[in-house]
């Protein structure tokens, strides 16, 4: 792997990404001709992507040169703190505890399982990306899980209430939506998987490829992710709606909305 | 008494809902509550349920303050049933599993089959799904899952309202029958004039307080 991207003809320097910015130009003339009222976000959300970049891409060069286990497990616990707070902001329940508990479990046992299986090693520079790819893929798993189960509360609260008022306890009068939230939250990751290969190259084969490893070798990566995104959108949506349900009512089964 | 209320208040949004509420209802009581739209009627009822809890004063049930009461327990004995209630599940048998499942109780046919008889509805009624019912079909199916493990006290929010006079009828005598063999306290917000002579007692609620009580009608 340790060949010159150069002489793969990867060759992104400094001139060619001024070139490329140009292309954010066409963007911003549409919003602009639209009226669209986008301009401001995206200059924001391209310094922000730029800014972010820059720091993510020395910090990790500085880490993989380190080589250290312990620089490791901060760098993948910081990931998983900022998916668990940006999984928060998505819900209008406002706890941390939650999509933390639920995306650092959920990271950790896929991590694990890879680990042990001998698909990656305890190194920096395959736990990180890899710590990224999980967190991400449960934060947004967790996401949609909370985004539903607000929603079912709402639609179904007539219903929890009679299912309350017949003696029943917060999971017997919730657990459709429990069922429900777990579902959705977990439908995006495997349509992905049904998808792979015929109409998305993701990430992970995308990148290998680009880098110029032999396809056939790169999809066995690929069918790594799917297994471990599958492990973690379940683990961590399913602890996320069984955490997350309490919430709705208060010490004294009553429901709260 | 079964239940004692001593100047129960229920504010929402800084507002009294239920104001200085001083109750008392007995055992096998059946009381009807009546009163303007807004009054405070459901509230109060649903206070009675433990779906809400007083902001202010006390609410005891068997003498004990319901606040200190396992919630669970106690809607078990208390069961209250709305109008137009929702149909859990695909069918009428998935209703009446329902209180057995949370029961983790093996389902009884043979004791759902007596209380469908007891409304009128036969035993294929079980298997139809909730869909195919009518609203009569639907408010007596609702009515029987609250009662199927015999509660103490029944608690009807408008559950004959818009229902036909053979509907009416229906739900009437089962309540009648509940009230006066099993002894079950009801208290059942109406307006409809045939089930307040039905019952013992007449509450008005106006302005989220108790303006009238009649006794022993």
């Amino acid at each position: 792997m340790k060949v010159g991207l150069s002489k793969m003809g990867i060759a992104v320097n400094n001139q060619s990404l001024f070139y490329a910015a140009l292309l954010v130009v066409i963007a911003l003339y549409i919003a602009w001709h639209e009226k669209l009222g986008l301009d401001k976000d995206m200059i924001i959300a391209v310094i922000r992507a730029v800014i972010q970049l820059v720091i993510v891409g020395y910090v990790l060069r500085y880490i993989i040169h380190l080589d250290q286990l312990w620089i490791t497990l901060i760098m993948a616990m910081f990931i998983i703190f900022n998916a668990s707070y940006n999984a928060m902001k998505r819900s209008a329940l406002k706890s941390f505890k939650i999509p933390l508990a639920a995306i650092a479990i959920g990271t950790s046992i896929t991590l694990s399982g890879l680990v042990l299986a001998g698909a990656i090693k305890l190194v920096p520079f395959q736990i990180i990306p890899i710590t990224g790819m999980i967190a991400s893929n449960a934060m947004i798993a967790v996401g949609l899980c909370f985004k539903t189960m607000d929603q079912a509360f709402k639609d179904q609260r007539q219903q929890v209430i009679e299912k309350l008022t017949l003696g029943a306890d917060l999971k017997d009068a919730t657990l459709p939506i429990i069922r429900l939230s777990i579902k959705t939250a977990m439908q995006p990751t495997i349509d992905g998987a049904k998808t792979v290969g015929i109409v998305s190259l993701p990430g992970m084969m995308s990148g290998l490829i680009f880098a110029g490893v032999d396809p056939v070798r790169a999809i066995k990566y690929q069918i790594m992710v799917t297994f471990m995104l599958l492990s973690t959108a379940s683990i961590a949506s399913f602890i996320a709606a069984y955490l997350g349900y309490r919430e709705y009512f208060n010490a004294r089964k009553q429901l709260k909305i | 008494m079964q239940f004692e209320l001593k100047h129960v208040g229920i504010i929402r949004e800084q507002k009294h809902i239920l104001q200085d509420i001083n109750l008392t209802i007995a055992n096998g009581d059946y009381i009807t509550v009546t009163g303007p739209s807004g009054s405070g009627k459901s509230t109060l009822v649903k206070a009675l349920a433990s779906l809400i809890d007083p902001d202010e004063g006390v609410l005891s049930y068997n003498g004990q303050d319901i606040m200190t009461l396992n919630p669970i327990e106690y809607r078990r004995e208390v069961s209250y049933c709305v109008q137009q209630p929702i149909l859990f599940g695909e069918t009428v048998r998935d209703n009446f599993a329902f209180p057995y499942q949370i029961r983790k109780q093996a389902f009884d046919t043979a004791k759902v089959e007596a209380y469908l008889e007891q409304v009128q509805l036969d035993a294929h009624y079980l298997d139809q799904p909730i869909a195919s019912l009518s609203g009569g079909e639907r408010q007596r199916v609702a009515l029987l899952r609250n009662v199927l493990f015999e509660p103490r006290v029944l608690l009807l929010d408008e559950v004959t309202t818009g229902l036909d006079t053979v509907n009416k009828t229906i739900i009437h005598n089962l309540i009648e029958q509940f009230n006066r063999e099993q002894k079950i306290t009801i208290v059942q917000i109406t307006h409809d004039a045939e089930e307040i002579a039905m019952a013992n007692r007449l509450l008005k609620v106006v302005d989220g307080r108790i303006s009238d009580e009649s006794g022993v009608i």
